[in-house]
């Protein structure tokens, strides 16, 4: 790297407007780690975009001194398809909720990922609507009461995981907003890898759904509740005393402080599988039956959308020479008047 | 071996006429689509002025021989300068007594009709939901009709090939083809040349549609029901070269060439619909010009990705139907405020809902003016023949980049497929478009101000990747200036304000109406794909000695600045419409102008004949 370049804050990355979520808000932790992460990745500011759809957490895009663009409800993936397709050398971010990804954008959110768009989506999952105040999500539990739901939801909750593994995710990571050194790590990877890098991030919305994530959050409960993955790794957790195990294809918590286990026995971690299976096995982990895990479910290669679309039209350039307009116009048959 | 030999010119009579309408009808398996376009090409390539109208059901395969699964052609070439298929049909080719019942109420009483005799049996009769049978039953009897047994010819024809009888009978197209050829002297070269490239992996396919043409050809000049022949020599057009095109080529045609105007990147975001998709096959066709084309998930993906692409900086496009276009309306807003350029095509078809997709309508106007939420005004031009929609696509993309605003272009099922001569331009004549963008400032601590606007009131197109010029936009309010969120309702009064008057403003930079005709009496006032039916009126009206002029309108938003007081020099001002008054409502209410309405609601383009009428009740 040439050393002469400017070396960028977090500080360079954030922009001059007033930031507006609510005192308290898990938003504000995301936004700090997204600009120290970008700033110790050495990006630069103008060739960095983020793109949100509608909700609380699609202001982001106002408060960072990159490019950016607040778009429509849902959208943003399709924006953001359209702008890596033609701009490839930019670094696009997606930032989403889980209305705004899973409901009314539900369509788009499963073809940018089919597709491998090289973008970073972030979905900020408070499983609840804030911006219009505190409607049921389609990540809420079933009974959660709100003003739309007086007596409790009836629709079954989506998993933002499983809906991405089943679209053929190439890379899948799951952090919480106040784990603030495991956030970066993720954004980190995220940034990394090349597609469509999904990463679910439990987000406490302290106004209308206050304390969803409490048991993955709170010191107390944490190391009980969730499980660290790491890659070729065994999955303990419960601070070394308990671990997860295979039993033909379900998945089991077993006792390590006995003896009675060994940790070969254990499930061992593998992101970079062929399959996605053992991602998906690990995505329908739920609290409380399980620990849930945090960390990169799956990261595998796989050619991106917007290099493909380019190379098309290089290979096009090669083959048919660049295009030329009387050539377009006279080609097939044509006849002349004198 | 060369074509004269084994199609050797007729030895009978032949009476020169100066036009001819000629309708090919058949199931919509039987090839009508490939048999109409070969005559026209040809017709075309030997000079003459063209104009054609394929008519065809929205199934792939609706049910077979009956009437709802007919599909038809029709193609008008004349020595004279043309701008419709024609009205009355001179001759009628009918493959099924389907076709036949379906389409004879337009064959002139002097007219010919050529059948399939061979696809006349009970079984097809009874498809055709007939009681008796049409060639019999003295139906025909007024017309000079002549019986074909094109099956069974076709199948000795091809017998040498060894094909099975399935496919044979796939051959009876071009031996409908020969004999049409043979009756209008059509040269077969550029055909022979269409089988050749065609089916350059299937040589006995090939061959067999050869052996078809030259026995449907020497059936002509064998059989003793045709005496003479017709020659229809070649149309004064104004001297150039000249190609065939159908509108939605065109149309791909000029946003190609505006991109390479304008030197941009072209990007195409759209989701198939029926009769916009052929836009997409085109460019999807020429990405050695940089064009990127992206089959969306949906309508509003493919509109949301295109002001993503815009965003970018590249010449972004989004191609649609009345139902794609209602979804994409959200997204046209956002474009709207963001201010950015891009282009919105919108080929109307018959609504509302699904509607009539394979049939020509005008309703989708007041749609493109208002059919999205807030204060939300487009420019808006509309195409008016299929070679003028090479032009229009130029010129929307040179005000979109002049005035930074998205810009929409009706198109319609007519002249989408529909097709006419095309006189290629020059390239080197072609106006380029100039398109800027702003660059790092030179001081790094000014500020830059995405919201500022040039004496057009067109706004700075930074692209993300420029160095010191980061900002954000968003579909929330802008504040004047800056870009930056604003709730302020004075800002917000001088903002809507301002993106109305801006799209008022690009009157400055298009033409005036030219009147046609008359400039008293009776105005016809039209816009869209009614030009050449609208202008062939006045013309015959003007002869029949009415006072009668014609103004086609290309700009609906902003309408021209001259439009007022044009139409102040006439008694009356009729607009005729494929809609129920949709021109009229806005005319009616920006100039109180109590125009007249003749509107057509069939799905079917106006005849000339039917607006002639009109135009002498009213004017008469």
């Amino acid at each position: 790297m040439s050393t002469d370049l400017p070396v960028l804050t977090d500080k360079d990355f954030a922009s001059d407007q007033d930031i507006r979520w609510c005192p308290g808000c898990g938003d504000y932790s995301i936004l700090a780690q997204m600009k120290k992460v970008l700033a110790s990745l050495g990006k630069s500011q103008e060739e960095t975009v983020f793109i949100s759809g509608i909700g609380c957490s699609s202001r982001f895009p106002y408060y960072m001194n990159t490019y950016g663009m607040h778009s429509i409800h849902g959208r943003a993936p399709a924006f953001a398809t359209g702008l890596k397709s033609t701009r490839p050398e930019l670094d696009i971010w997606v930032i989403t909720g889980d209305g705004d990804a899973l409901s009314i954008g539900g369509n788009h959110f499963m073809h940018m990922i089919r597709r491998n768009v090289d973008l970073n989506v972030i979905l900020f999952n408070n499983r609840i609507y804030g911006l219009t105040k505190g409607q049921y999500s389609p990540t809420s539990s079933v009974g959660t009461v709100t003003k739309s739901t007086p007596i409790g939801s009836i629709d079954q909750p989506i998993n933002p995981l499983s809906l991405a593994l089943a679209a053929e995710a190439t890379f899948v990571a799951r952090s919480v907003d106040s784990n603030i050194k495991h956030l970066r790590a993720m954004m980190q990877r995220a940034s990394e890898h090349r597609g469509t890098s999904f990463l679910e991030v439990y987000q406490n919305c302290n106004v209308f759904n206050d304390g969803i994530w409490d048991y993955a959050k709170a010191k107390a409960t944490k190391d009980d509740t969730t499980v660290e993955l790491e890659h070729n790794k065994p999955l303990i957790f419960s601070g070394g005393e308990k671990g997860i195990r295979l039993n033909g294809f379900t998945p089991e918590v077993v006792d390590l402080s006995s003896g009675k286990v060994a940790q070969d026995d254990l499930l061992f971690h593998d992101e970079s599988a062929d399959s996605s299976q053992l991602a998906f096995l690990l995505s329908r982990m739920r609290h409380p039956e399980f620990p849930e895990p945090i960390g990169v479910f799956r990261a595998v290669e796989r050619p991106t959308y917007d290099t493909m679309i380019n190379n098309q039209v290089e290979q096009s350039v090669e083959k048919a020479g660049e295009g030329e307009l009387e050539k377009l116009f006279g080609g097939g048959d044509t006849w002349t008047v004198e | 071996m060369s074509s004269s030999t084994v199609f050797p010119p007729t030895s009978k009579p032949s009476e020169s006429v100066s036009g001819v309408t000629v309708r090919l009808c058949g199931d919509s398996g039987d090839g009508m689509q490939l048999l109409g376009t070969q005559l026209t090409n040809t017709s075309a390539l030997s000079g003459n002025d063209v104009a054609t109208f394929p008519d065809f059901p929205a199934e792939i395969r609706a049910p077979r021989g009956t009437r709802a699964g007919v599909s038809g052609f029709q193609v008008q070439f004349s020595a004279e300068e043309i701008f419709t298929p024609g009205d009355g049909v001179d001759a009628l080719v009918c493959m099924n007594p389907a076709a036949l019942i379906t389409n004879l109420a337009d064959l002139k009483k002097t007219g010919i009709l050529i059948v399939n005799s061979d696809g006349f049996e009970a079984k097809d009769l009874k498809l055709a939901k007939l009681e008796t049978n049409p060639l019999t039953d003295g139906m025909l009897e007024h017309y000079r009709t002549i019986e074909v047994p094109m099956t069974s010819m076709t199948r000795t024809a091809v017998e040498p090939t060894g094909l099975s009888v399935k496919f044979a009978d796939r051959c009876k197209n071009f031996f409908a083809m020969g004999l049409v050829f043979w009756l209008y002297g059509r040269d077969v070269e550029p055909t022979l040349r269409f089988i050749e490239n065609k089916f350059a992996k299937k040589p006995d396919v090939a061959e067999a549609n050869r052996l078809a043409l030259k026995a449907g050809w020497n059936y002509g000049e064998t059989t003793e029901h045709f005496a003479s022949t017709f020659s229809v020599p070649a149309a004064e057009l104004e001297p150039g070269t000249y190609r065939n095109v159908m509108g939605n080529q065109a149309l791909a045609w000029g946003l190609i060439a505006a991109a390479k105007l304008s030197d941009k990147e072209l990007f195409l975001g759209s989701y198939p619909i029926t009769p916009a998709s052929d836009i997409l096959h085109e460019l999807s066709k020429h990405k050695n010009f940089g064009v990127r084309t992206f089959q969306a998930e949906d309508e509003i993906a493919a509109v949301c990705s295109a002001v993503g692409a815009a965003f970018g900086g590249s010449m972004a496009i989004t191609t649609s139907s009345g139902p794609g276009i209602a979804l994409k309306g959200e997204g046209i807003g956002l474009g709207l405020i963001l201010e950015l350029p891009f282009i919105v095509i919108d080929v109307q078809r018959g609504g509302p809902s699904t509607g009539l997709p394979t049939k020509t309508e005008q309703s989708d106007l007041l749609m493109v003016m208002h059919g999205r939420n807030g204060e939300s005004p487009l420019p808006v031009i509309a195409a008016q023949s299929p070679g003028d929609c090479f032009d229009t696509a130029i010129e929307a993309w040179r005000i979109a980049t002049k005035y930074m605003t998205p810009v929409v272009i009706l198109s319609d099922g007519y002249i989408a497929n529909g097709a006419e001569p095309w006189r290629v331009p020059e390239v080197s004549s072609l106006e380029k478009i100039e398109v800027k963008h702003p660059v790092a400032p030179s001081d790094p601590d000014e500020e830059f101000l995405p919201y500022s606007r040039n004496e057009n009131l067109a706004r700075p197109w930074a692209v993300p990747g420029t160095p010191g010029l980061m900002h954000r936009v968003g579909g929330l309010e802008k504040q004047d200036g800056t870009g930056n969120v604003s709730y302020d309702p004075d800002n917000h009064q001088y903002m809507v304000e301002t993106r109305a008057k801006k799209v008022e403003m690009v009157a400055e930079s298009i033409a005036p109406v030219e009147v046609f005709g008359k400039s008293k009496g009776t105005l016809v006032l039209s816009w869209g794909g009614t030009y050449g039916s609208c202008r062939t009126a006045v013309k015959e009206s003007i002869d029949a000695g009415l006072d009668v002029g014609h103004v086609h309108l290309r700009w609906i938003s902003p309408f021209p600045k001259n439009l007022e007081s044009v139409m102040g020099d006439y008694d009356r001002v009729l607009i005729p419409e494929l809609n129920t008054g949709q021109l009229r409502l806005l005319i009616k209410s920006k100039y109180l102008v109590d125009a007249i309405g003749f509107n057509k609601i069939k799905g079917k383009p106006f005849k000339v004949s039917e607006l002639v009428a009109e135009i002498k009740r009213v004017a008469g």
